[in-house]
């Protein structure tokens, strides 16, 4: 018996904050001091609060540690762990009160949020199937495979009001009730996908599940399986998150071995299989067709729907893909009954989602909140703010497929139609905040950059227009706009949403548009003042030493390119046209003395 | 899709290189969809992929050498020009942008003298620009081979490249 549980996050995040060191410094130690019989170490999925990783938790008192380092493991064994006594230096602080936080079920950051998909993220060992088990794992399979008839499992599904999370919101139930009414080929074969190509930058939700909960996914896609009568799965997942691939390789292995995959699961006389894929760096291979075209080994660009791929989808043969996230929730689903799901979130949008949290925000991570929750409450209570006393500007997302959320707005309750209604979308969960200092030109650029360069080349209106589009941006970032052009530049848009191929192309407008909208007067002082208010676009800056100058020389010493001239003891000059706008000289200034303009 | 860019250096490989490609081949030959898993294989094995490697991968899965090259230069992630030993890869995800990154990069092409995409004349570092790498609590991020780099500032990068000289 083990009277404390060590839980050592191994989240991508934590990981690379040497958390790995963390776990081995407490097996090496704990062994030394024969506490390896009495305290049970786990390794586990992401806690969500990475801004303050790595994150160390010690249960029976949930004492929550943060910024733990390899150093720090002698003193949490012999104070906390032999003595019984919290490290109180280490215990989490709330960045506002100062208020030191003995359990993670305090936190501000987690008392607001409504745990699903997230259940066992940070509470489980991912790559123990036992513990998936203990925590009702595998239940819903059961349940289905002897209580249940496949219609009965779409029937559910639908009442849920579940929806897919990837971002277009589709509803789940009706997209396998499509696949279960398609007619097979002679070959009677259909399969079952899994789009773990979670490209949006600044999103790690579906990662986040894959290294925390992989078994959820494994036991949603093989109720998926019995539901439509598919045999076969396909993970396809991101090369970037070699975490997540290991550990859904060693579930799928697990789960073979217990009979809960593979060949007549659980006696039940029911085949389903699952192969892990990976993608190889291309955004439009998130994009269900372009997707399965990738699983086929060709170059990933999308084709033309209708057929849809209920009917003709991977290899031609009909085919149903959801994201991680909407898998996620699946199982709770069928063991918690629809109207328990249905009783979350809002009238068209049930349940939950989870967001990361990202940008200029105290708590970066990963968050999971009713639908219909507002901004205000993810970015002000949860997310713990704008740190460094900046202001709130506006919040991004959907990524490059979004568009952003201005301050005005901050008590819009999230859910897809809201988003929509204002211009943005749901998207598959990134969520990042932008301040003062983040000028909206420049973000938009930095979207069409993304978009113009994962445009697959198939579609003109895509190819060419993003390219067109960026080139509208590039001329207004570097203060040679016209106002003719950002009434081109919004024709193009509609032009482009209307006329590409498939979702990349029909959304990568988003970002100008609805910077556009609420935006605007910051385009126009690009264009007619030349000037960009929140000081990002260098074409349009200008360093100048003020006053405050004590001659201290220090400027003109680290200035890259001698642009900074000036006796010791008296006020120095910046030659404009030597200039790069590097900002080292603002940097390195004591005085406050140089000024942006 | 990014420009390509060809390789001058010549194609050398060792005995337990061609081994080990032929024997996942031979796994790979039947695998439904199986040239994508082919060439990540491949890479894994030589670092990049030779044109001569992509002719053996046709052969052996019996696919066109135009849809080998097709597929290898439309991922992001296929290399047809050989890595440095240490791979610099900056990740320019927007939690990282907003944060910073893009000085980071220009601060990198500088030190080391070459455009992203490309490797130093010594074979030492090469240098990419790399999507959202997913732990943006840390931006900005750096990567060199598999040695995470966060909360990243410029005046950082010189004692960071002398770990690796």
């Amino acid at each position: 018996m083990f009277r404390s549980t060590v839980l050592v996050c191994g989240g991508t995040g934590c990981h690379s904050n040497h958390s790995g060191e963390i776990y081995d410094a407490f097996q090496k130690q704990l062994a030394e001091n024969n506490l390896s019989g009495d305290v049970m170490l786990v390794k586990t999925g992401c806690f969500g609060l990475c801004a303050v990783g790595p994150v160390v938790i010690i249960y029976p008192e949930g004492s929550f540690y943060s910024n733990v380092t390899p150093e720090d493991v002698p003193e949490l064994i012999s104070e906390h762990l032999i003595k019984g006594r919290l490290v109180r230096r280490l215990l989490y602080r709330d960045h506002k009160t100062e208020e030191i936080t003995k359990a993670l079920s305090e936190t501000n950051f987690y008392k607001k949020q409504t745990r699903v998909a997230l259940r066992n993220c940070g509470v489980i060992n991912p790559e123990n199937i036992d513990e998936y088990i203990a925590y009702d794992g595998y239940q819903a399979l059961i349940k289905v495979l002897t209580e249940m008839q496949p219609q009965e499992v779409i029937d559910v599904i639908k009442a849920s009001g579940l929806r897919g999370r990837g971002g277009a919101g589709f509803p789940t139930g009706l997209k396998w009730q499509f696949c279960r009414n398609a007619v097979p080929d002679e070959t009677g074969i259909k399969y079952v996908c899994c789009n773990a190509d979670e490209g949006d930058p600044g999103a790690f939700m579906d990662r986040s599940i894959l290294e925390g909960d992989p078994h959820s996914v494994i036991e949603a896609m093989t109720i998926a399986a019995y539901a439509i009568g598919s045999c076969q799965g396909y993970i396809y997942i991101r090369a970037e998150y070699p975490i997540a691939v290991q550990r859904i390789r060693i579930a799928i292995d697990q789960a073979k071995e217990y009979g809960l995959l593979g060949k007549n699961i659980l006696d039940s006389g029911f085949d389903f299989d699952l192969e892990v894929r990976l993608g190889s760096g291309a955004f439009v291979c998130g994009e269900e067709t372009a997707l399965m075209t990738s699983i086929e080994g060709k170059r990933g660009e999308p084709r033309p729907r209708p057929p849809f791929p209920a009917n003709k989808g991977l290899f031609g043969k009909p085919t149903i893909l959801n994201n991680v996230e909407t898998y996620a929730n699946v199982a709770q689903i069928i063991l918690k009954g629809a109207d328990w799901f249905a009783s979350m979130g809002s009238e068209k949008s049930k349940g939950t989602k989870v967001f990361a949290l990202g940008g200029k925000i105290v708590n970066t991570g990963l968050v999971e909140i009713p639908m219909g929750t507002t901004l205000r409450t993810v970015i002000e209570d949860i997310g713990g703010g704008i740190p460094n006393g900046k202001k709130f500007k506006a919040a991004q997302t959907g990524g490059p497929s979004g568009g952003c959320i201005p301050a005005e707005l901050i008590d819009v309750p999230i859910d897809y139609e809201n988003l929509a209604a204002i211009g943005s979308i749901m998207g598959s969960g990134g969520l990042i905040v932008m301040d003062e200092d983040n000028c909206m030109v420049d973000i938009a650029k930095f979207f069409l950059e993304f978009t113009k360069d994962e445009s697959c080349g198939k579609c003109t209106p895509c190819r060419i227009g993003t390219t067109r589009l960026l080139e509208y941006l590039n001329k207004i970032t570097s203060g040679n706009g016209t106002m003719e052009d950002l009434e081109e530049m919004e024709k193009l848009c509609y032009y482009i949403k209307d006329n590409a191929l498939c979702g990349l192309g029909q959304t990568a407008p988003n970002p100008v548009l609805s910077t556009l909208r609420y935006f605007r007067d910051e385009y126009i002082a690009h264009i007619v003042d030349k000037r960009c208010p929140a000081g990002v676009c260098k074409a349009l800056l200008s360093y100048e030493i003020t006053d405050q100058c004590k001659g201290c020389t220090l400027c003109a010493r680290n200035c890259p390119v001698g642009a900074i001239t000036g006796k010791v003891k008296e006020k120095h000059v910046i030659d404009k046209s030597k200039c790069i706008k590097c900002g080292v000289c603002m940097e390195k200034c004591k005085f406050g003395a140089i000024i942006r303009k | 899709m990014a420009k390509i860019k060809l390789t001058k250096l010549p194609f050398a490989e060792t005995p337990e290189q061609a081994k080990a490609l032929d024997a996942k081949l031979e796994e790979l030959k039947d695998v439904p969809g199986g040239l994508m898993p082919a060439l990540q294989q491949a890479q894994e094995i030589y670092g990049y992929l030779p044109i001569e490697v992509q002719k053996r991968i046709a052969e052996k899965l019996n696919v066109s050498l135009e849809e080998v090259f097709g597929v290898a230069t439309f991922y992001a992630q296929f290399t047809l020009q050989p890595r440095g030993a240490y791979q610099v890869a900056v990740c320019l995800g927007t939690a990282c942008y907003v944060k910073g990154a893009g000085d980071i990069i220009n601060a990198l092409k500088t030190k080391l003298g070459v455009d992203s995409g490309e490797c130093t004349e010594d074979g030492r570092f090469s240098l990419i620009e790399t999507r959202c790498i997913g732990c943006c609590g840390l931006a900005p991020v750096m990567t060199i081979n598999s040695n995470v780099y966060g909360k990243l500032t410029t005046d950082q990068l010189d004692g960071i490249l002398r770990e690796y000289m």
